[in-house]
């Protein structure tokens, strides 16, 4: 078999793509025409008047219109939480404090699939993600701080574990039920009451949680929702009456918020962007690594933090792993996220696609060599074909900012040492993967790589058991697990 | 060709593997899609038995059933194959005639093995003799585990060489193997060795075929595909019995192998009871009920 005669060698995946259509069904989602904000148990008018659309990313249309809540609707809602919290909360029997917890995760399972569905038209990911992972997360997180509630004096012994009061909680856009479940369940398991600000762009969910929570008959003010973009979210991290601050989101952002509480007495806990390495070794299993990349990088249209967004591949496999990468690529079904077949779905919003769109321009700009799947794209709403880069450079803009989107930076290594070298070469320190079938070098790996949370033999992989965060740029404190409580009390 | 050194063929991640694997059924087939697939299904079947009890009469019976499926609906298509004993080949030769459908034989001590080479190229020339189209022969499970890999290797290529234009399945025996990376070495040493199929299971063995070890097997003739321009033939065997378990592993083909894998020359189920759940589900599309199983032949 001749060298050229093997380079024409091709497998075709284009049926795949051919399949019948299998649209979720919409019924299940009741969305009202217009949501307030959540103050005291009660959804009450915005004292601002403005409302703002809120656009389903993957039609362009319309779903609701949501309350923008300005400095004086904050200050409501932090009235409340802290009157429930003196008046109520902390001293309400713990294991009460769990019965309510657990009762929102029985509704989140009873309410999964509307969850689902609304979670894919407001926010544009695959209804397969939001429904097997999102909303079944989101209730395990109230499960598991469920059962903390009462235990803290074991997660704690002689340390007298105390609540802070009223934490403001600010959110992304990326998994909107999940990270208000991320925050809530433990705010909550601690004795805090909680004002909590979701993305502009996917403040639907949040709100029915809120309808979750009164169907739970949570004290009113135990917790408040309220809606708006940035300066809302300023207010509420501005306010004097609030004691810890949690934020996800930008590092960007995430700086803003650490310059604005210094000098008070704020707690925060702060998890920001990532640019994490996934690294793939010669003795690694390859076909199980390539799914590790995809999982990493085209996951929820890369709108992860966490996600893989450098792959490092030791140098002896780097043209297998690309072959197989790319075949991987060409059966991803990019579109409608309704349809129960989708794997890649649409880009949260336009500015983000903008975004997304410049770091594809600049890649290119920068000698890297662009490779996108030859797939069909839906002319209305936000869409991206899952790109990869190769031939890039340490010092390219694409291999050293967070794009957040389905991209991914490709790089080869020579020796372990390289490869932790090139990995730890970031400001950012959230995640890393490993991919070796060796165990001692996975442990020299993990020892060094300088990241909150590193995987092995796989990647994207969340459990409420397992705390998660970052170093550097990637923020502070833990979410997650016994770590998690700990964000959340005086000890 | 080069021979690798089949002691170090790639590593499997059994967790990775399953959890690919079960990705495949989240795929959800709807009107043309399923339609397509299950006739598609249908016509891979390599309907089989392989009984002690066997007898004439029923490989004849067989043989008409795999004629006419269910003449309730036109148009069907046949199976890919019927899959009997050595010495039912002359049997369902016969009774087949010329109507396009392959007599696969299992030959080689079926189902252990455990024989010599002499006896065990004397029971494939008697398929081969009575007419067999293919050959289903299994690997000497006992020397893979010992680290024989030449013996095993050097077996299956003295049998691909009498089996002529005949072509040969080779069955791995999967649930003898114990874990994926055996799986994937016994693939890679019976294709390299000269085998037209890999096949998973006798089905005299529990587990028969699973996802994950389709799934191993698929990805490793992707790989010698790559590696050498050759394509190979998969054939998942014993314990898929449900239409939508079919369109599963179609899902999956599709998506390792590709289009042009998606045919009965490069794909086959060994079963003996999923025609009829095929069937049932095809009425079920024309008619939109389910009918009662008793209205399909048990043949």
């Amino acid at each position: 078999m001749s060298a050229t005669k093997k380079n024409t060698l091709k497998l075709k995946f284009d049926s795949s793509r051919n399949l019948a259509p299998a649209p979720e069904s919409k019924s299940v989602a009741k969305i009202a025409d217009r949501y307030d904000l959540f103050i005291n148990g009660k959804f009450e008018k915005p004292s601002s008047k403005k409302y703002f659309d809120t656009i389903n990313p993957a039609t362009e249309e319309k779903l609701s219109v949501v309350a923008e809540a300005n400095a004086a609707d904050v200050n409501n809602a932090v009235a409340a939480a802290r009157t429930a919290y003196e008046k109520q909360w902390k001293k309400t029997a713990p294991k009460e404090r769990a019965k309510y917890i657990y009762r929102i995760a029985r509704l989140i399972q009873e309410h999964a699939r509307e969850l689902a569905v609304i979670e894919t038209l407001d926010g544009g990911k695959p209804i397969r993600e939001s429904r097997d992972f999102d909303v079944p997360t989101a209730a395990n997180h109230f499960f598991y701080y469920a059962g903390w509630a009462d235990k803290l004096d074991y997660a704690f012994p002689n340390r007298n574990p105390q609540p802070l009061g009223v934490a403001g909680q600010i959110i992304p856009w990326n998994f909107p039920l999940l990270m208000a479940a991320w925050k809530i369940a433990p705010a909550l398991a601690t004795g805090n009451t909680v004002v909590l600000k979701p993305a502009e762009t996917t403040s639907l969910t949040a709100l029915k949680l809120a309808e979750i929570i009164q169907e739970a008959d949570l004290p009113p003010g135990v917790v408040n929702i309220i809606t708006g973009a940035g300066t809302t979210g300023a207010a509420l991290v501005n306010h004097p009456d609030i004691n810890k601050i949690a934020f996800t989101g930008s590092t960007e952002v995430g700086k803003m918020i650490q310059k604005a509480i210094a000098g008070t007495n704020k707690k925060a806990t702060l998890e920001l962007g990532g640019k994490a390495a996934n690294i793939i070794f010669e003795d690694a299993p390859l076909d199980q690594a390539v799914e590790g990349i995809i999982n990493g990088i085209f996951f929820n249209q890369g709108h992860v933090c966490c996600a893989g967004s450098r792959l490092l591949v030791q140098e002896s496999v780097y043209k297998i792993v690309l072959q197989k990468l790319k075949d991987r690529m060409e059966t991803l079904i990019v579109g409608d996220p309704m349809d129960k077949n989708t794997d890649i779905g649409a880009i949260n919003s336009k500015q983000q696609l903008d975004v997304i769109n410049k770091y594809l321009k600049i890649g290119q700009q920068e000698g890297a060599e662009m490779f996108q799947i030859n797939c069909n794209i839906p002319k209305k709403g936000f869409f991206c074909r899952p790109t990869i880069f190769t031939n890039v450079a340490q010092s390219n803009r694409i291999a050293q900012e967070e794009i957040f989107g389905p991209v991914l930076a490709i790089q080869t290594f020579r020796t372990e040492d390289e490869a932790i070298e090139k990995a730890n070469n970031t400001p950012f320190g959230l995640s890393a993967g490993v991919w070796t079938n060796k165990g001692s070098k996975m442990f020299n790996m993990t020892s060094k790589l300088k990241a909150g949370v590193i995987w092995a033999n796989t990647y994207n992989k969340f459990d409420p058991v397992s705390p998660f965060g970052g170093y550097k740029e990637s923020g502070f404190g833990r979410e997650g697990g016994l770590h998690g409580l700990g964000a959340y009390l005086k000890v | 060709m080069v021979i690798p050194d089949f002691s170090k063929t790639s590593f499997i991640d059994q967790l990775g593997i399953e959890e690919r694997a079960a990705g495949f059924t989240k795929r959800s087939l709807k009107e043309h899609s399923k339609l397509n697939g299950l006739l598609l299904a249908l016509n891979m079947i390599d309907l089989t038995t392989l009984e002690g009890k066997d007898t004439e009469g029923k490989v004849r019976q067989l043989c008409y059933k795999a004629m006419h499926l269910h003449d309730a609906y036109p148009d069907l298509p046949t199976v890919a194959a019927i899959c009997v004993y050595p010495s039912m080949v002359g049997v369902a030769k016969k009774a087949l005639g010329d109507a396009g459908i392959k007599v696969a034989s299992v030959a080689t001590a079926f189902p252990s093995g455990q024989s010599s080479l002499k006896i065990k190229k004397e029971d494939t020339k008697l398929a081969l003799q009575q007419g067999a189209d293919e050959i289903d022969m299994v690997i000497s499970r006992g020397k893979f585990h010992q680290g024989e890999y030449q013996f095993v290797f050097d077996e299956i290529a003295a049998i691909k060489e009498i089996c002529g234009t005949a072509r040969l399945k080779v069955i791995l025996e999967t649930g003898e193997l114990g874990n994926y990376d055996k799986v994937r070495r016994a693939s890679d040493i019976a294709m390299y060795a000269g085998a037209d199929f890999i096949k998973t299971s006798t089905g005299k063995i529990q587990p028969a075929a699973t996802m994950p070890v389709t799934l191993v097997m698929l990805e490793a003739i992707r790989d010698f595909y790559y590696k050498t321009g050759k394509k190979i033939a998969m054939k998942p065997a014993g314990g898929i019995s449900k239409a939508k378990q079919a369109l599963h592993y179609l899902v999956m083909l599709n998506e390792v192998l590709g289009e042009d894998w998606m045919n009965n020359e490069w794909f086959r189920f060994g079963a003996s009871s999923l025609a009829n759940d095929i069937l049932m589900q095809l009425m079920k599309q024309k008619t939109g009920l389910y009918q009662s199983a008793d209205y399909f032949s048990i043949d």
